[in-house]
Order: C-alpha cells, then structure tokens, then sequence
C-alpha cells in the first residue's frame, strides 16, 4: 500500500487567522503580519491599573497623538522576535570576531595615552547613556499601544543594553587594569561640569510620561545628533591622534544605528503623516528637544575638542526630511 | 601578551559591570519620579545590592543562543507545513487541546510581555529590571512562535483563526483573561509574585506539560517543538519566580504579610484557572497523558509543598485552602467538562461524551468519584444524543465575580451541594465560587466589582443584543456548525474523514 499524501485533495479552508485576512486580505500572510497585527487585546478590559486609573490596561491614550489605526506603523525591517534575534546574532557574530582580532593583535596596549583619555572622557560615560536608553524604551514598549509599535521598542530597548554591554567590554579592553577606566568614566557622568548636561537629559527623558514624546526625545533627537556625533566627528579626532584602530571596536554601533534608524524614520513618518495635528506636536516637540539635545552634547564636544556642527547638520537634515524642523 | 589583557575579571564581577554598575543613583530628577510604581503596595525595599542575579545572561549570548533556539523551531514548522504534519494526529478530536491554547494561554503569552516590559522598566534594582526584560521578550517570542506554530493548523481546522477577537469577548475566555488583567494591573511586585512566582515556579509545570505532553502523544509535532524550544526560557523564568520571592522576604519583614496575602490569592487564582487545563487532560486528549489528580499530586502538592516548606523560615505559611485544591482534584475536570458540554453550541471547540473506553479511564484514575457521580451524568447524556437530542443549556449561569467560572463547583465537604457564596457591597449583591474568591474580593472590593462578566454583559445588551445566535456567531465570531457543537456529526469530523482517504 502506498502511503504517500495525495496533498491535492488536502485543501486548506481558509489562508490565514481572520483579523490577519480582515487586514491584509484573504491569502497567505507573511511570518511578521500573523505575529504582529491585530494581535494586543483591545476591548472589555476587567479592571482599571491600581498604578493608574485613568488609563485602561492597553490605552491609546498613553500619548497626546490621535492615530485612526494604531497598527499603520510597520516595522520596515519586519522585526518579529525570530527575524530580530538572528538579525542581531549575526550583528553579534561580526563584533565579537572584531573584538577577537583587536584583542588579538594586542591592539590595546597600543593605544596612546591620548586617545585612552579621549575614549575615557568622551565614549565611555556613554554606557550609562544607553543604559538610560534601555529603560525609556521598554518603558515605551509597555505603554504603546499595539504590537508592531510595541515590540519595535522593545527590540530597540534590548539592543541598548547591548550597546551599553559593547561599551563597557570595550572599556574593560583598552584598561591597564581592567575596570579602572569604567570606574574614571562613570565619575565623569556624575560629576563632571562637561556631562551634567547629557546626565540631566537622560533623566529627564525618564520622567517623560508621553511614550511618543520620549521616543521622539530618545531615539529621534538624542541619538540623532549622539549617534552621527560619535561615528564621524569623534572617529576623525581619533584618527588624527592615532587612535583609528577603535574604529575596530565602535563599527557595530554605525551597523546598528543604520538599522535602527529605518525603524525610527518609519515610526515618525507614520505619526507625522496621520495628521497636521500629530505634526504640529511633533514639530514642538522637535524644537524643545533639539535644542535641549544640543546644549547637553555642546560642552563634552567642547571637552573632546570636536565640533558638534557636523552631527547636527545630519540631525536637521533628516528632520528636515521629515517635515519636522521649524523654519522661521 | 602583555599584561593589560593577562588581568581578567571573574565572571560575576564583569556582569556586575555589564548590568547593574550601568546604573546610577540620579540627582536631577527624583528616584520616586523615575521608578513612581515601586513603593505603593508597601512594600519596603532597603537595598537592591541584596538581588542575586537569578541568571547571569548578557545580550550577545542571548542573542546567540535564541537565534539557535529559533532557526531549529521554524525548521520544524516549515516541515510540517510542507509535508501536512497536521495529518499525522492521533485523533481530529485532539486539535480541540490547540484551541484552546491559541484563544486561551497565547493571548496571555502576550500580556506576559507587555507586563514584564513595565516591570522591566520599574524596578529601580537594574539587575531585577534586566531580568524582567528578559523574560518579557521571551514571552513576546513565545506570543509568536505560537501563532506561527498554530499557523498550519489554522489553515485546516476550525476554532483558532479569530484568537484574539475571542479572547476578548467569549464567555469562557474571561476566565484566563480576568485572571492575567488582575495580576497586570497590580503593582510591579504582586505582579511578579503572582505570574512569576505562582504562576511559573509553582504552578508552571501543571500548565505547560500537560499541553506538550498531550501534544507528543497525540502527534503534534508543532507544540511539541516550541514547547521544547521554550524549556530553556521557563527555566530561567523559575528562577526569576524564585528570587522575587526570596528577596521580597528577605528585604524587610512587614513585607511578610503582604507577600503572604498575595500567595493566598493567586495560588487560588492559579489553582482556578487550571480547572480549564484538567478537563483538557481528562477529556480532550485522545491518548492521555496522566490524570489531572495525578497532576495535581505530583507537581503541586509533593512539589510545592516542599517549596512552601523551604519558605517557612520567612514566616509564610502555605497558601490558605491549599487543602480545598486537593479535595477538588478528584471533581474540577468533571465539573468543567460538563460546563463546556452544556454550553458546546457556545464554544469555539469541539464537545462530546466520552467513549465507553475513555469512562473506563476516568473510573480507574478516579475511584471514589467518577462512577458515584459523573458516569451517569454523561451516560445519561450519551443516551439523549442516541436519541437525537443533543443536550444544549440555553439558560445563562451565573458566574463568580473574581475567577469568573459558572457556579457549578461543588461544595468542598459535600460533593453533592454546589458551592455558592454571596456578599453585599455598597448595596450590591455578588457572587462566588468558594470561600477562596470571596476572600479575593474582600480584600479589593474596588478592583473585582469592575469585572466584566459575560454573563451580565451579555444580559445588559452589550455583547449584541438578546439573541444568543448572534452573540455567538457576530460578537463571539465563533462561526455555527463549523467552530462549535458536538464533535460527532461535525464538520471537523467529516474533513478528516476525507482528508484520511486521500492519504
Ligand atoms: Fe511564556
Ligand atoms: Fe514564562
Ligand atoms: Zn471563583
């Protein structure tokens, strides 16, 4: 007897979960729709917050943004846990195999005294910064409402702890005796004239209640001007004093940004095009941001004898991009 | 080599540098404006320092070893997907145990993450936020893998396509969904009192193992899969469920009390909401796995009464009417077998009687109480069925106001009275199960009296009106003839049937 399926007559009866078809229609949905639309409870909710009774468990009211359809955003690199994971396991596979070859060469022990100290005063207090980072946004992923905005937090909010973990192996690398230099750093972000201002930022971000507020804050304005800050200007003044080998190090954080830049780009082009109400806000919440953003990076760009203009171009520009730079 | 790199850390003094050292104590806003949920449920934390990482785990690791963990899991679906795994099951009756999981236990998967991401975020000890972080993506992943493990199965089976629609409405599903919304909207440390201490140290092993052992005796590749590919994340979880506890305990004693209070009620809560998983054992599965007394035997009362005896020296005392549980052990899947019996025109699953071999099963696993009690019932009914006359309950029952389940238990010391307990709040009277949710309710009137409860709901006109055709097929989206009914006689059968000769 054969026992092969004669899968011709095994017909499906339907393509799809229902609310995957009510959205995208009656076929085959791809891994990241099934997993990510239509997903988060939505209505009869049994009891108000004992933390906050004037919200509902899942409320779209977590910001002052109206969206007819919460789940317009899309994630443009369809992150759903798997395609994240093993995205980041390969950004994972490449650092480590470039943190294997800096230590291998000794490339260390290298360095000069200069460009230990510049890493010491201008990148390492950072770790704290993205520690900061961490908590805003899986603060946002508890607070947006819907899975895709949801979850692309929440990946956002992993991936800083692991930048923060990259900083801080990397000051373990460059340190004579391992810690010492982690230690001078962290001294910096909390007593330090040049950082007060990055630390009073961070703070402040954290006792943002607005969740689009503090992403835009966060992830938009902050590391819109940190991110281009670090990865042009501060490398030229490492190359000029013979530091380009961190280059080595720091190269994860160009990938990385890149990435989550398409994510951050997508989020506010949806929220901004929802409505001039939504721009308006965003456009107020730009101007405050960026130029707090501004005055908090301006002194340890000062310290670091590095001109912050050229970040901040990059900032305006993609701002501009965005239809949220005011013009006057 | 030189000596600058000859200097290695130890392990547990470089993932203090890479967690909690990335922490500061803040001056520019207040530490009760930046962590405002930590202090409201009273409980006194006088040092973090005191957490002992229950798993030491940085980012790059997990990322390497979950993207392993996941390229394994999809290969299987993409197997049984192409292969038509699904014909492979022991029995078309067992796919009703998957409905039941994707409308039931994926959607709090989901509230799993979204609860762990606040508490992630509200601890003011980093190396308890990293690790609420942690298993909040876990549970996030676990959401998923789910949906896409119940994926090919949708395709060919009734009852799981509109999950989440459902489990926001269908009477039955208020049950698991009440239950996680009173632990989400709790404070950060009842929440992980109840959901990683009650729920997945305690009572884990009573939910997860019944339905992937269920799923490998009946042949369904998928939730066996994913269920072993989370084993590790569960793992680290209990962990976690551990520490809370212990740390809880250890940072001041008038969190005593509290700690304890909250013990009572979720293992009642937890206890419950099983009732779902015990039928599900008893009667959904073709080729059962053990009984749900068994169960209930070896993981609650040997295992957990070791556990609560290891707690004494903090002063907690085991969970009040623990002894209730193991008197309800030998009568909970009955009893909940014959609700959803009752009300199969009402479910997004399939019901039926028992076969004559499967009574034989139940009589042997429960000897003092099937046959005196249950046997005839569905013999009765199996009789009424023969005849054509299907038995369907119209009459709406009521419910208990905090688990939410019909009254239709039975009293703890008389296994022929129902249990019924009532109370007047503010001029209004509720209702009860037990003893147990009574108590629940007297210690937050404020928070069960919100309930929404299907019953009243639907009486009150807001599920769609009176017509409970319609509340069934348009509010429930439970679709009539092909997702409900008795399982004889049933679309479901008649495509296997089919599918089976094509094979
Ligand atoms: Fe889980
Ligand atoms: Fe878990
Ligand atoms: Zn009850």
């Amino acid at each position: 007897m054969s026992v092969e399926i004669k899968t011709a007559e095994i017909t499906p009866i339907r393509q799809t979960y229902g609310h995957t078809k009510r959205r995208f229609g009656d076929k085959p949905a791809t891994r990241y729709q099934e997993a990510s639309f239509d997903i988060q409870p939505t209505t009869n909710f049994h009891y108000r917050p004992m933390f906050d009774e004037h919200h509902e468990l899942y409320d779209t009211g977590y910001t002052a943004l109206v969206m007819e359809d919460w789940y317009a955003f899309s994630d443009p690199r369809q992150f759903y846990y798997g395609a994240w994971v093993a995205a980041r396991a390969k950004l994972q596979e490449n650092t480590e195999s470039s943190f294997a070859f800096f230590e291998k060469r000794g490339l260390g022990a290298r360095l000069n005294d200069d460009v230990r100290r510049l890493l010491t005063r201008c990148l390492l207090p950072l770790r704290h910064a993205e520690m900061g980072a961490n908590m805003n946004n899986v603060g946002i992923a508890a607070n947006a409402y819907g899975t895709t905005l949801s979850q692309a937090h929440m990946y956002h909010g992993m991936d800083r702890l692991a930048v923060a973990q990259y900083l801080s192996r990397i000051g373990l690398l460059i340190d004579e005796s391992p810690g010492a230099l982690l230690a001078e750093a962290k001294t910096l972000w909390m007593e330090e004239a040049a950082w007060q201002g990055v630390r009073r930022y961070v703070e402040d971000s954290l006792v943002v209640e607005d969740w689009a507020e503090l992403s835009l804050a966060q992830n938009l304005i902050f590391d819109g001007l940190l991110y281009p800050f670090l990865l042009e200007s501060l490398d030229a003044r490492l190359m000029e004093i013979d530091g380009g080998d961190i280059a080595i190090l720091t190269d994860f954080m160009g990938d990385w940004f890149k990435d989550g830049s398409r994510f951050i780009d997508a989020l506010f082009k949806t929220l901004a095009g929802e409505s001039e109400a939504n721009r308006v806000q965003l456009t107020r919440w730009v101007a405050h941001w960026r130029s707090r953003a501004v005055e908090a990076l301006t002194p340890v760009a000062i310290d670091a004898d590095i001109e912050l203009d050229a970040a901040l171009a990059v900032l305006d520009k993609r701002l501009a991009k965005l239809g949220l730079l005011e013009t006057h | 080599m030189n000596a600058k790199t000859s200097k290695r850390l130890n392990m547990k003094e470089r993932y203090r540098i890479m967690t909690r050292d990335l922490g500061w104590e803040p001056s520019y806003q207040r530490y009760e404006d930046i962590f405002p949920q930590e202090g409201f449920e009273g409980i006194k934390i006088t040092d973090w320092d005191q957490w002992e990482d229950p798993f030491r785990l940085t980012m790059d690791n997990y990322w390497k070893f979950q993207a392993e963990k996941e390229r394994k899991l999809y290969a299987i679906f993409d197997a049984v997907s192409q292969n038509n795994g699904q014909m492979k099951i022991s029995d078309p009756r067992y796919l009703n145990a998957v409905k039941l999981f994707i409308t039931a236990v994926t959607p709090l998967e989901y509230n799993a993450y979204k609860g762990y991401a606040r508490v992630g975020r509200q601890f003011g000890g980093v190396g308890a936020r990293i690790a609420c972080q942690m298993q909040s993506i876990d549970e996030l992943r676990h959401t998923q893998t789910q949906i896409h493990a119940m994926s090919h199965y949708n395709k060919y089976f009734g009852g799981m396509h509109d999950f989440p629609h459902m489990f926001d409405r269908v009477w039955y599903l208020s049950v698991p969904k009440s239950f996680f919304e009173d632990a989400s909207t709790a404070g950060p440390f009842e929440f992980l009192t109840a959901i990683s201490f009650s729920f997945e140290y305690v009572l884990t092993n009573l939910l997860f193992l019944p339905f992937m052992s269920g799923a490998a005796y009946n042949g369904d590749m998928n939730t066996v899969t994913f269920g072993f590919s989370a084993q590790s994340d569960e793992a680290r979880h209990m962990t976690l469920g551990l520490e809370i506890i212990k740390f809880i305990l250890e940072q001041h004693e008038d969190n005593v009390p509290i700690v304890q209070q909250w013990l009572d009620k979720w293992l009642w809560r937890g206890y419950r909401l099983l009732s779902i998983v015990g039928m599900m054992m008893d009667y959904m599965l073709p080729n059962k796995v053990m009984s749900w007394a068994e169960a209930w035997t070896m993981y609650y009362e040997e295992a957990g009464g070791a556990l609560f005896k290891e707690l004494e020296r903090y002063g907690i005392r085991p969970p009040k009417y623990a002894d209730q549980t193991v008197i309800g052990k030998d009568h909970v899947s009955h009893q909940a077998w014959f609700i959803f019996y009752q009300y199969g025109h009402a479910t997004a699953f399939n019901t039926w009687v028992p076969t004559a071999q499967e009574m034989d099963w139940l009589s042997e696993k429960y000897p003092d109480t099937f046959d005196r009690l249950y046997r005839p019932r569905f013999e009765l009914l199996a009789e009424k069925a023969a005849r054509g006359e299907r038995f369907y309950n119209d009459a709406l029952p009521q419910l208990c106001q905090v688990c939410q389940i019909p009254l239709a238990i039975t009293e703890p010391d008389d296994d022929t009275l129902l249990s019924h307990r009532d109370t007047v709040h503010d001029g209004e009277r509720y209702h009860f199960c037990s003893d147990g949710c009574r108590d629940i309710f007297h210690h937050e009137p404020e928070k069960y009296v919100q309930a929404w409860l299907p019953v009243h709901q639907i009486l009150q006109g807001n599920c769609g009106g009176a017509d409970m055709e319609k509340v069934i097929g348009d509010y429930y989206r439970i679709e009539m003839g092909e997702d409900n009914l008795d399982f004889e006689g049933s679309a479901e059968q008649r495509r296997w049937a089919a599918w089976k000769q094509a094979v």
